[in-house]
């Protein structure tokens, strides 16, 4: 009868989000789409062209650059962020004194932009880089890239460890004093009995981390900049760089053809981790 | 854990971790009290002395120079507009698609949850020409493109929540001639409440952040955001005054800092909420 009274009121409650849905999401979506088929540098200039812009982004060697760095990014980065975070919220269940101390300060830098972030970090690596008589981190590919992992670790453990810690809060006591009882050791009790329970804080993690590792932006361009050359340029920064960095009129097409190609990348790699992991979750 | 165990090795290696983690913010709070020379690429680890302190002339640099107060002014407008938007809409919206429950109301939040995938370099370009052409493209209507891009987490969180709310209450509620506008008001959002605080945090910590979509959406001569204020000057060509720039970061950082220690219960909660809905 709710359901009935309100119908007619959706005027009201649902389109003020409706239009701005379509304004803000779904039309720029489907518009983007149509021009990635499409030349053109503004969008009174637009020509059809079929598949040739995804053509030529098989071409641009900094596109297929980009794509492996960022998948490499991504995984790596998911790995440590997880392994690390986990271990430090099963530090944190344990019972110490000022665990809330502790859970305060590591979830702290999860608050910051990207951009200032980056900023930090770029201050802190350069100095300690400068030190060691290492090349900084706009001159070196790979201490650039070992820079962005810093980072983004420093940034999501906090984060992925609150939900870890909320996960293990929840394994019921009485299944690990069960377990004790039958002589489980504790390496056991983790592999066997926290690790499956805490299945589903695991595949949000995962996805959480992966998609925010394939989708960084802004920590990378104030970090690196992409810098040296293109070398440390992630697939966002990558397809910011062909829209606006680069003249040219057919780049526009292009950087909306890479744009599509990322998103059906992270759409792809987010429904095969879902279906991955959640297929190890546990009934409870 | 009813009572604590004494551990002091795992108390300490802790607390080892925890001051080496608060350590890039120490860094750049003592840079941000120094003199413009002793912020060398390696002279950055050097604590300000009586020669190289400079009081607070960096915070009064960068709040003059860099018009920083105008950014946080701009940061702020939009903050509090777009989340107060996005809690009101979005809350509104999810309780009608859980109740209707119709084929178009279902196909809409399918739709919103597609859209948390979705990386913003998909829709960037022309999100900023629709922007322009619907004259959304300044701080005060650019929470209309924020309700839209952030429907999807809020609609998310918020349907997530409702389908707990048993039906009988509201019905009484209509039953006894309520409108459902007083029914959502008065009934709808005392219940909501830890989901709207929930939401309302996971919103403004991406809102008060974003770069690119202010960026590319606003006229960055008129209208700089913090974040984009921060880029605008360490990211433009010829000499950077480091300086006001480290002490810009430490304006940005404070307020999220004292906004976390005030509300740190509800931020946590927040993100545990959005993760186990998520």
């Amino acid at each position: 009868m709710v359901g009935k009274t309100i119908k007619k009121w959706w005027p009201v409650f649902v389109l003020p989000t409706l239009a701005a849905f379509i304004i803000g999401f779904l039309w720029p979506f489907i518009w983007g789409i149509y021009l990635s088929f499409c030349k053109f540098t503004t969008v009174q200039d637009v020509t059809f062209v079929g598949f040739s812009n995804y053509a030529k982004l098989m071409l641009d060697k900094s596109f297929s650059y980009s794509f492996w760095l960022t998948v490499v990014f991504a995984f790596v980065s998911s790995i440590l962020i997880n392994v690390l975070a986990f271990t430090i919220a099963l530090a944190l269940t344990k019972g110490f004194r000022g665990t809330n101390v502790f859970r305060t300060v590591f979830f702290m830098p999860n608050l910051i932009g990207g951009i200032v972030l980056g900023y930090i970090w770029q201050t802190l690596l350069n100095g300690l880089l400068s030190k060691w008589g290492q090349p900084l981190l706009a001159l070196s590919a790979k201490n650039g890239f070992i820079g962005m992992l810093i980072l983004l670790m420093w940034q999501q453990i906090g984060y992925m460890m609150i939900i870890y810690v909320a996960g293990l809060n929840n394994v019921s006591p009485d299944l690990i004093e069960a377990a004790q009882i039958d002589g489980a050791t504790s390496r056991q009790i983790l592999f066997k009995i926290k690790i499956p329970m805490i299945m589903p804080s695991v595949t949000i993690c995962t996805f959480l981390t992966l998609t925010n590792g394939f989708k960084m932006f802004d920590q990378n361009l104030s970090l690196t900049g992409g810098a040296p050359g293109k070398q440390s340029q992630l697939l966002a920064l990558n397809i910011y760089d062909t829209f606006y960095a680069r003249s040219g009129p057919m780049w526009k097409g292009i950087g909306q053809a890479k744009a599509v190609v990322f998103f059906i990348l992270v759409v792809a790699i987010a429904l095969i981790q879902l279906k991955a992991t959640s297929s190890k979750e546990v009934q409870q | 854990m009813e009572n604590k165990k004494k551990n002091p090795l795992a108390t300490i290696i802790l607390s080892v971790i925890s001051i080496l983690w608060m350590y890039p913010i120490a860094l750049i709070l003592f840079n941000s009290l120094k003199k413009e020379s002793a912020i060398t690429t390696s002279g950055v680890f050097s604590l300000p002395t009586g020669e190289t302190w400079n009081g607070l002339k960096n915070f009064v640099a960068s709040v003059t120079q860099m018009d920083f107060l105008k950014s946080f002014w701009f940061s702020l407008v939009i903050s509090v507009m777009s989340v107060v938007l996005i809690l009101l809409c979005c809350s509104m919206c999810a309780w009608y698609i859980v109740r209707v429950n119709g084929k178009l109301s279902k196909a809409f939040y399918y739709l919103c949850v597609f859209s948390m995938v979705v990386p913003f370099q998909m829709v960037m370009f022309t999100l900023a020409k629709t922007a322009d052409t619907l004259k959304l493209n300044n701080p005060y209507n650019i929470c209309i493109i924020y309700l839209g891009f952030g429907a999807g987490l809020a609609v998310f969180m918020f349907t997530g929540f409702v389908k707990g709310i048993p039906l009988e209450i509201e019905e009484a509620a209509l039953i006894d001639g309520c409108s459902p506008l007083q029914v959502y008001f008065q009934i709808l959002i005392p219940i909501l409440k830890p989901t709207i605080i929930s939401t309302a945090i996971l919103e403004l910590m991406w809102v008060w952040n974003d770069y690119l979509l202010p960026t590319l959406v606003l006229d960055i001569k008129k209208y700089r955001t913090i974040p984009m204020a921060v880029q605008y000057f360490r990211g433009s060509f010829g000499h950077v005054q480091m300086g006001p720039m480290m002490a810009s970061i430490m304006i940005d950082i404070i307020p999220i800092i004292i906004v976390y220690l005030v509300c740190q219960k509800h931020i946590i909660e927040g993100v545990v909420a959005g993760a186990v809905k998520g």
